[in-house]
């Protein structure tokens, strides 16, 4: 299976509430919140990492998940996301962030 | 409870100012006639300053900023603020008389990813919404500009404050709205200007007028639940909080001052002087307006509307303290139901008015 790399929105607006992440959309104003397990799914999603590595580096080791189930688990929070057009999904590293959002958005 | 509640009464718990109103100019190219500032310029914040205080407030946890004024467009650097604000990731909502957002304003507005965009309209006659504004053209600019931007798809809403010009004129706006496809909202609050003139206030509909608002189910809806009595108040409503004045949300001046809402003037720090946070954590102001509950207003935990009451402290603490009523709400409470509020019989008593100054401003510690 291809390699997978995350990059947060520039349309939503995020902030760290009590350990979970508020999200709204831009677009619709639908609003989520994650759970402790995927704000810190969130939080590495920089376009950068491969989602491989956010989940053996960030889920199994700070939450004690058994890798494989991590995986599955990971993938669906990953499609409902990008779904939401909050989350964008990628087989190549995003550009830069910083640079990815100010093309993407504020050129 | 909805997801947003549930966050709300998390914010609430933790003490996490969740939303923040930031007027970042008292400058204005309106000189409405029920305006409550002063629109000279005494020494804004700098671009750097603002932003300053915008990583703060992220750090601070805040997810609701709204940016206001005076008309933000004043500021030559809206833009710039507006676009270090989403990249903090804030929710972003604008108020604005919209007069100076032409078509390339609101596509970079729908870029930026604003959520929405409020837009004061006083009434669907140009001769009495300009003559309000005094800004001859202005309603048929800002409507224009409400046209640019739901084209770019951004949600609007037209605020129509009433007053005593425009009384009759809300079922006029109302249609408007409707033809451009925007929310509605009215208010009929007039609050005294900020350096306590309260001769605006002669402006505030009669009560008759509210009366009719509040019975008209095209503003209210269901009319007979919205002016029901209202139910005898229990152990949950008198610990109860007022607002959220200064449990969620925050207000900050163009020059920094920081209070517990826009409409409740009580100096509780400056932005120039102390970071936001530790004003807000340690704010003795801000600590005395958390500790009041339901039970603890004198004249209000008496009364039968205290459950249902939009008590607002700010206009209590304008009225000369912030524990008594505000009787522009208790004629609200009055007009809607029927029943006579506790002041409003305690005043029948006595025949007086209250007294004591209407504003009190406590001059900021250095």
């Amino acid at each position: 299976m291809n390699e997978q790399y995350i990059a947060k929105s520039s349309a939503i607006a995020s902030r760290l509430l009590g350990g979970e992440m508020m999200i709204m959309s831009a677009a619709d104003s639908t609003f989520f919140t994650l759970n402790p397990v995927a704000t810190v799914i969130w939080q590495a999603a920089d376009g950068l990492t491969p989602l491989s590595e956010i989940v053996v580096r960030h889920v199994c080791t700070e939450f004690e998940v058994d890798p494989e189930i991590a995986h599955r688990d990971v993938e669906r929070f990953v499609e409902e996301l990008s779904g939401h057009g909050i989350l964008l999904v990628s087989e190549r590293p995003f550009a830069d962030s910083a640079t990815r959002s100010k093309e993407a958005a504020w050129a | 409870m909805g997801l947003m509640q549930e966050m709300s009464q998390r914010a609430l718990d933790l003490g996490v100012p969740m939303s923040v109103h930031f007027d970042i100019t008292y400058r204005c190219n309106e000189r409405c006639v029920h305006c409550y500032l002063d629109h000279d310029d005494h020494g804004e914040m700098t671009t750097a300053e603002i932003k300053r205080v915008l990583d703060e407030l992220a750090d601070a946890g805040t997810f609701f900023l709204t940016f206001s004024g005076g008309e933000v467009l004043m500021r030559r650097d809206f833009f710039e603020l507006l676009e270090y604000a989403r990249r903090l990731m804030f929710n972003v909502r604008i108020k604005t008389n919209a007069v100076m957002i032409g078509e390339a304003e609101a596509r970079r507005m729908v870029k930026l990813g604003v959520d929405q965009v409020q837009v004061s309209i006083y009434s669907h006659r140009h001769e009495v919404h300009d003559a309000i504004t005094k800004l001859p053209g202005s309603l048929r600019r800002s409507v224009q500009a409400i046209r640019f931007l739901t084209q770019q798809g951004l949600r609007v809403t037209i605020a129509n404050v009433l007053m005593t010009a425009n009384m009759r004129d809300h079922a006029g706006v109302q249609a408007l709205a409707r033809e451009l496809g925007v929310q509605y909202t009215l208010d009929p609050t007039i609050t005294p200007k900020m350096d306590g003139d309260t001769s605006i206030l002669n402006l505030r509909i009669p009560g008759p007028e509210l009366n009719g608002v509040f019975h008209n189910e095209s503003l209210v809806g269901n009319v007979e639940e919205f002016c029901a009595g209202p139910p005898p108040a229990d152990e949950d409503v008198m610990e109860g909080y007022p607002c959220s004045a200064g449990h969620t949300l925050a207000y900050i001046s163009p020059y920094g001052d920081v209070f517990p809402c826009v409409q409740f003037p009580l100096p509780s720090g400056n932005v120039r002087r102390q970071k936001f946070l530790d004003i807000w954590n340690h704010s003795s102001e801000l600590n005395e307006v958390r500790s009041i509950r339901a039970k603890d207003l004198p004249v209000c935990s008496t009364c039968s509307h205290v459950g249902t009451c939009t008590r607002c402290p700010g206009l209590a603490y304008m009225e000369g303290h912030m524990r008594g009523p505000s009787t522009a709400d208790c004629e609200k409470s009055f007009h809607r139901t029927g029943i006579r509020s506790a002041n409003m019989l305690r005043l029948d008593g006595d025949g007086s008015i209250p007294s004591g100054p209407l504003i009190r401003i406590q001059p900021l510690t250095a």
